[in-house]
């Protein structure tokens, strides 16, 4: 794509670690301040999606295998979903996270840290693939050199 | 955001159209902000400004950048039946609360008992991730198994493709190596 474009690769370079990192931050800190599982899913899905528009699709796919994205995104629904049956077996209702430590605020911390974590996994892994199931599909086409 | 969305309608461009909706979804997100709800105005600056923009770009890369042109008559009767659906929108704003108003029916259902209550329930200082994440955690989960099934269904439609096109090419490289990085 643009590998011999050298302004654009070194500021995405040095731009991609505050990306992950800013995500991190919205995903663990989306319960004192706005963001969540769905934005920093987002987020971190965008840093892959700008590594892969700078270096290229197949760059990408060395970083982050295809089979990477579809475990995560599958895990992501599965922790979900997990966390809920915990509650299940625990003795609550299904999704109800109060009997998942001894005190019920902290049950419902840990269960919205989880379901948070596993909506993340699932919107990043669901955002990287969508991107570059079309980007390479785009390189197909029109072979691997595309501006 | 007015002259953005007259401008939209009126450029052929598709490249130039694709910018302006990112701008669009970001005056969007500024609307947000300024009516408190910054969740929302997060979400729709990450999805709508950012990421809708990468895709669309990616769709336009696969498809033609010129709009076609269309004939007067069905645009005529496209403007009809906005200018219907508008005037019906706008009618059924007719009987809304106004913004910020204590009686309206969003202040008295269940909301008072979230802000209440969630603090010491749920005990997260931000009530908007307590409602959509405990109390309303089956319609999250139903949001996270919707965008599972998104990708599942974008990887089912286009993501094989090159599995499959590649023998009818009659390229031989196609048949020695079916299994390299197919899974974009």
């Amino acid at each position: 794509m643009m590998q011999r474009k050298a302004v654009i690769r070194v500021t995405s370079k040095l731009l991609i670690p505050f990306i992950l990192l800013f995500a991190l931050y919205v995903q663990w800190h989306g319960d004192f301040g706005p963001g969540g599982g769905f934005q920093a899913g987002v987020i971190f899905g965008a840093g892959f999606i700008l590594y892969g528009l700078v270096y290229g699709v197949h760059q990408a796919r060395f970083v982050i295998p295809a089979w990477v994205t579809r475990l995560v995104l599958a895990l992501g629904v599965i922790l979900y979903a997990a966390v809920g049956f915990a509650g299940l077996f625990m003795g609550g209702h299904f999704l109800n996270y109060s009997v998942l430590a001894h005190e019920p605020t902290h049950g419902q911390h840990l269960g919205i840290l989880l379901v948070e974590l596993g909506v993340g996994m699932t919107v990043a892994a669901a955002m990287v693939t969508i991107f570059f199931a079309f980007a390479g599909q785009d390189e197909e086409a029109h072979g691997a050199e595309w501006d | 955001m007015m002259v953005l969305a007259l401008a939209l309608t009126r450029i052929r461009n598709m490249y130039a159209v694709v910018m302006l909706t990112g701008i669009y979804s970001l005056l969007g997100a500024s609307l947000y902000v300024i009516l408190d709800a910054v969740d929302v105005a997060f979400t729709e600056a990450a999805v709508g400004a950012g990421m809708s923009t990468v895709l669309m770009l990616g769709t336009l890369a696969l498809t033609s950048d010129r709009e076609k042109v269309t004939s007067s008559a069905k645009s005529l009767r496209a403007l009809f039946l906005v200018c219907v659906t508008g005037a019906v929108l706008i009618y059924g704003t007719l009987d809304m609360p106004h913004y910020g108003d204590p009686a309206a029916p969003i202040h008295h259902h269940v909301v008072p008992r979230y802000l209440e209550d969630s603090g010491r329930e749920v005990g997260l200082p931000n009530v908007v991730t307590s409602v959509l994440a405990s109390y309303r955690s089956y319609d999250t989960m139903g949001e996270a198994f919707v965008i599972f099934t998104a990708a599942a269904g974008v990887l089912a439609l286009i993501g094989r493709s090159r599995r499959r096109r590649r023998p009818e090419d009659g390229d031989a490289s196609g048949e020695t190596a079916p299994g390299g990085g197919s899974g974009s």
